[in-house]
């Protein structure tokens, strides 16, 4: 499901079409829309692109179609950057997500133009959206250095022993990113993962990827290491199996991939990848995840917990 | 490297230190449920009547009280000869202990035995007095006829790091012990972690000790079986080191069969079966005797006996 | 002088064996409906000891259809303080029955009384007064003011820790309000048996906990039985991903305890004493057969050379035979089956050129034994390195740096526990932090507790025992 404007609303576009003149007094200057690959935005090795519209089918851009080894270097680069990521302290997480949400909101207009545009909403709808996701941010950022806390603790043995169960992070995740939710719903689901120390690698809604490499643009000056979130765009279909059967990831939140839930998890089977299946949000556009307290829910399948024992004594 | 070498030949108390940290630590938890695991072996039958001889035939008949008299000496050097009047097939104890002052009624009640008098000497129990006081103390009581000496060493010296006081007294009082045995007595309810009765251990060991031997009886906690148990990994790594066998007696608090028999068998499975012999492992004890000769009678007539079957001293 | 101890039996006669048993269905002893009936042996001596119901499918569809019944009518509706109270009263009854379960446990599994007796009875009436205390305080437990039950809990444990096991299963499931059909292993079914009856003598309502005895087949019905809410299982990697693949797709919820191939890490600075006990009991506890074994000894190269002799020398310590005697350290292994595995695996570094030792000692000639064994000059190569073994095999392998020895403990694809050896504070923390496995056992290993989430990463597979987490694997 694709965010598509109201029928009143494309005919106020039209309207304002008419209105144009047939030369610009100045040619914009487009932007050439790239993957996101260790704090990089290189071209998909397969030179490949695909055409992305407009919810009335107007041209926006073409968008890199990631191949499969373009997955398989996303997943390395994810890994290389774990040990880093995770081995930060939470407090400085938690500066950086904060940081995000901080160049996100400097860039706010930017977002609500472009959900306008290509999603066809209402300028209002696209600041609330754009609102939403800063501070979806912000509310992650706050979890950085708490969840440990929350779901974690000492564990009372019966026994000389000092026993303590912590949270960590699983590794490297793979995010099907919402596909009818390009910016709230991409946020939603990529800051808790990132948030407990995780890695992504995310693959973007398919037909309105624009946000998700707008975000990533973000990401790269917000003091976010290369590496930790990896931005794909292109096909589910192609790059779905490949991701969900890679033995060197270690968790799916399979939130946008439809139909094709249940292949991959079964081929997440093959080496007991964790597996978040799509929720309650499937198919409800940005709205859907609105709720400004998802509390742990989207944070713990992305974690394990490790239990410590030593014992006591002198 | 090797953690059981002997220490370097130049001894200055730095360098006792160095070979005293450089031993490996003790893990109070794991080490106690060691010496728990090996206490639920089930000891039955002809098995547990090796170990009953062979804990009497060790046992070091001791009486350490300020009350004690020539009369009082006397009746337990009765008892060490003849434990049980009505069984002669009782094996003899392995010595009778006693103060310095009774060594000499002690060993003229033992003649002819073949039991020997130990002696505690060095300011027993504290220690606290002067190395010519309790070198004294030691040839006085070998004079007398002690053949073996229970010197304590200076917890206090230990305590506050001087650990070459600590060996030189036990090189001292060796030399004063002439052909007697020495058995050093680490007092390891004072010295309170494990990893100090592990140094403790090799300090004495080598400075020359015989013996390594728990506890005064005086203080609490006395011989418990974690201490044991790590005094045995000492003698068993001593002699991987150097060739030397060391015994080790574990002293107060064993009062009866069971208790005795778990250490056997802390020896058997840890410092190993040549370890199984009055020469290299005693107890010190008073009232265990009894018991264990009430298990022997149980076990050979199949029924309980009662206390007044048997002197008391 | 030699101190051979004489033998020291438990006795069996608080064993009181039925020759067959049925099926456990709403609160029944009911036959199978094929008649089906396997054999239960003694793995110490091969004799038999029960005949035990091949429950099918058409057992699994009633089992599964009183589950149901029993969690809408009367399970899921009671207070949480009342459905305390069966588990407390369950996990009272165990332990007036301890003997009587540690010897059965012992005659059905193989592994010696001492641990029967000191360790899985005692461990299985924790978990129940431990869970049984969390039924009424579910509100608390972090998973939202109002957690549900998520209805029928399909469940699978394997022949190692047979009660101990269903103690982790059950304890869980219905302290939260779950219901539940618990399939004991093949091999090990009948203290699960006599389990069935204890829930009857605690007045369980019928249809609260039903048990179908059978192998593979019946495990396999049971995961695939549309009518269940969630599947729990500990057993082999490989099952473990069939079931992953069967319940994918489907709305059921999913944990799983699998494989292990642990490392036990021994530094310079250890405790040499205790860490010997420590490998001794990592390895050699339960015969091996246990999935969080330190089945991989990492020693630092630089006391390699003290440390073995020091193992060899414990290890020929060892008291291997009888299981129900009370001096037995090392039982039987659990079936020929099993036996064959560990032969196999093991051959494998004979040819692979690993020098193998095991200690003089005479292995009884009927039942199924394997004495214990040291594999060194391993290399992260060979496949007794790689490979569980789930039997008393060590592979020895050594380290230079704590880098070194992180990244070969870490490097398997199973990350269930591991253990390190150090008297230093700061560089166990720092090792532990890296480890990538569910449970780290720093200066102690293979301690267990209801308190403690025992559970593995990656394809050691996923959820969390134990503990208020464990909580989580049966709320909604």
């Amino acid at each position: 499901m694709v965010w598509r404007p109201t029928l009143a609303e494309r005919r106020e576009n039209k309207k304002k079409d008419k209105g144009a003149a047939k030369a610009p007094a100045r040619l914009a200057v487009k932007k050439t829309y790239k993957l996101y690959l260790g704090g990089a935005f290189p071209r998909s090795e397969s030179g490949r692109s695909y055409p992305v519209t407009s919810a009335d089918g107007t041209h926006l851009a073409n968008a890199s179609l990631a191949s499969r080894k373009d997955a398989r270097d996303s997943v390395a680069t994810a890994r290389k950057a774990f040990g880093g990521w995770s081995g930060r302290t939470a407090y400085n997480r938690g500066q950086i997500l904060y940081r995000i949400a901080e160049v996100m909101e400097g860039r706010h207009g930017q977002f609500a133009d472009q959900l306008v545009t290509a999603q066809g909403i209402g300028r209002a709808e696209a600041d609330r959206i754009v609102s939403a996701a800063v501070d979806r941010w912000v509310y992650y950022a706050g979890w950085t250095d708490k969840f440990a806390q929350v779901i974690g603790g000492s564990n009372p043995v019966a026994g000389p022993y000092y026993n303590h169960s912590a949270p960590e992070p699983t590794g490297v995740v793979v995010v099907f990113a919402p596909q009818d939710a390009p910016l709230l719903g991409l946020t939603s689901v990529l800051a808790p993962v990132i948030a407990t120390g995780n890695t992504a690698v995310v693959v973007a809604s398919e037909a309105a990827p624009l946000p998700a490499i707008e975000l990533a643009e973000v990401l790269a000056t917000s003091d976010v290491p290369g590496g930790v979130v990896n931005v794909l765009t292109g096909k589910v279909g192609e790059l779905g199996p490949h991701l969900a059967a890679h033995a060197d990831v270690n968790a799916l939140d399979l939130a946008g991939t439809g139909d094709q839930a249940v292949e991959f998890e079964k081929a997440a089977a093959t080496t007991l990848t964790r597996v978040l299946r799509p929720g309650p949000e499937t198919d409800g556009g940005e709205e859907a995840w609105l709720d400004t307290d998802p509390g742990t829910s989207r944070m713990t399948p992305f974690l394990e917990t490790k239990t410590v024992w030593h014992p006591v004594g002198v | 490297m090797s953690h059981t070498a002997t220490a370097p030949e130049a001894t200055t108390n730095h360098a006792l230190r160095a070979y005293l940290y450089g031993l490996p630590g003790v893990d109070e938890v794991g080490a106690r449920s060691r010496a728990q695991d090996l206490s639920t072996r089930s000891i039955k039958t002809t098995a547990k009547a090796l170990a009953i001889d062979l804990a009497i035939s060790m046992v070091d008949l001791t009486t350490l009280e300020g009350a004690d008299t020539p009369g009082k000496v006397r009746s337990l050097c009765a008892k060490a000869a003849l434990p049980d009047p009505a069984d002669r097939t009782v094996p003899k104890v392995g010595a009778v202990c006693v103060y310095p002052d009774m060594v000499a009624t002690a060993v003229e009640a033992l003649r002819g035995t073949g039991i020997g008098v130990a002696s505690v000497a060095t300011a027993f129990p504290s220690g606290r007095a002067h190395l010519d006081v309790k070198l004294a103390d030691t040839r006085r009581a070998v004079a007398d006829g002690a053949s073996e000496i229970d010197m304590v060493i200076d917890r206090g010296a230990f305590l506050s790091g001087d650990y070459l006081k600590v060996h030189e007294e036990i090189v001292a009082v060796k030399e004063a012990c002439g052909q007697a045995h020495l058995k050093v007595i680490l007092e390891t309810g004072e010295l309170v972690t494990y990893d100090n009765v592990r140094r403790v251990s090799h300090l004495a060991m080598r400075a020359g000790a015989d013996f390594i031997k728990t506890s005064t009886g005086k203080v609490a906690p006395a011989a418990t079986l974690p201490v044991t148990l790590i005094m045995l990994e000492a003698v068993r790594d001593h002699h991987a080191a150097t060739g030397r066998r060391v015994g080790v007696k574990p002293a107060g608090g064993i009062r009866n069969t069971k208790d005795a028999i778990r250490n056997l068998v802390l020896v058997n499975e840890t410092a190993g079966p040549e370890w199984l012999t009055p020469d290299l492992f005693r107890i010190g004890a008073s009232s265990l005797l009894n018991d264990l000769l009430m298990q022997r009678t149980r076990l050979s007539t199949g029924t309980y006996p009662g206390p007044d079957y048997y002197t008391q001293d | 002088m030699i101190f051979e101890y004489a033998p020291a039996p438990e006795s069996r006669s608080v064993v009181q064996l039925r020759e067959t048993y049925d099926l456990f269905v709403d609160g029944e002893f009911t036959p199978a409906r094929s008649g089906e009936y396997l054999t239960s042996l003694n793995p110490a001596d091969e004799e038999e000891l029960a005949r035990v119901a091949v429950a099918g499918e058409a057992d699994v569809d009633r089992a599964v259809a009183a589950a149901r019944r029993a969690q809408e009518t009367v399970w899921g509706r009671m207070s949480g303080a009342e459905r305390g109270k069966y588990l407390f009263r369950i996990a009272r009854i165990i332990q007036e029955r301890s003997r009587e379960l540690a010897v059965l446990e012992s005659m059905d599994n193989g592994k010696p009384i001492k641990e029967t007796r000191d360790v899985d009875i005692p461990l299985v009436a924790a978990y129940f007064f431990y869970y049984a205390g969390w039924a009424d305080k579910l509100a608390h437990a972090g998973f939202g003011p109002n957690p549900k039950p998520l209805g029928v809990a399909a469940q699978i444990i394997p022949w190692n820790f047979p009660l101990l096991m269903l103690a982790w299963k059950i304890a869980p499931a219905l302290a939260t309000g779950n219901t539940v059909v618990l399939k004991p292993a093949e091999t090990t079914p009948l203290t699960a048996l006599v389990f069935a009856e204890i829930c009857q003598e605690a007045d369980l309502p019928p249809g609260v906990v039903n048990i179908l005895t059978g192998a593979g087949e019946t495990g396999r019905a049971l995961v695939e039985h549309p009518g269940t809410d969630k599947v729990a299982f500990t057993g082999s990697t490989d099952v473990g991903r069939q079931i992953a693949r069967a319940v994918a797709g489907t709305d059921k919820r999913l944990t799983l305890e699998l494989g292990g191939k642990g490392a036990n890490i021994v530094y310079d600075d250890a405790a040499l004493d205790q860490a010997v006990e420590g490998v001794v009991s990592g390895i050699f506890f339960n015969q091996g057969h246990v999935c969080c074994a330190g089945s991989r000894l990492l020693v630092q190269e630089s006391i390699a050379e003290e440390f073995l002799p020091r193992l060899k020398a414990r290890i020929a310590k060892l008291r291997l035979g009888d299981p129900l005697d009370k001096n037995t350290d090392i039982g039987a292994i659990n079936s020929a089956a099993q036996l064959e595995r560990i032969r196999e695996l093991t051959d494998t570094a004979d040819e692979e050129g690993v020098e193998r030792w095991s200690p003089d000692c005479d292995l009884p000639e009927s039942g199924y034994w394997f004495a214990p064994t040291l594999l060194t000059g391993v290399s992260q190569a060979h496949r007794v390195a790689r490979e569980e073994i789930f039997g008393p095999v060590l592979s020895v392998l050594t380290f230079r740096t704590p880098e070194e020895a992180v990244a070969k403990a870490n490097n398997t694809p199973y990350g269930l526990s591991a253990g390190v050896w150090t008297e230093k504070g700061s560089r166990m923390l720092w090792t532990a932090e890296r480890l990538r496995a569910g449970v780290i056992w720093s200066n102690t290993f293979n301690k267990f507790d209801p308190t403690s989430p025992f559970g593995g990463y990656k394809e050691s597979g996923y959820g969390r025992e134990g503990g208020r987490h464990g909580l989580e694997a049966y709320l909604g």
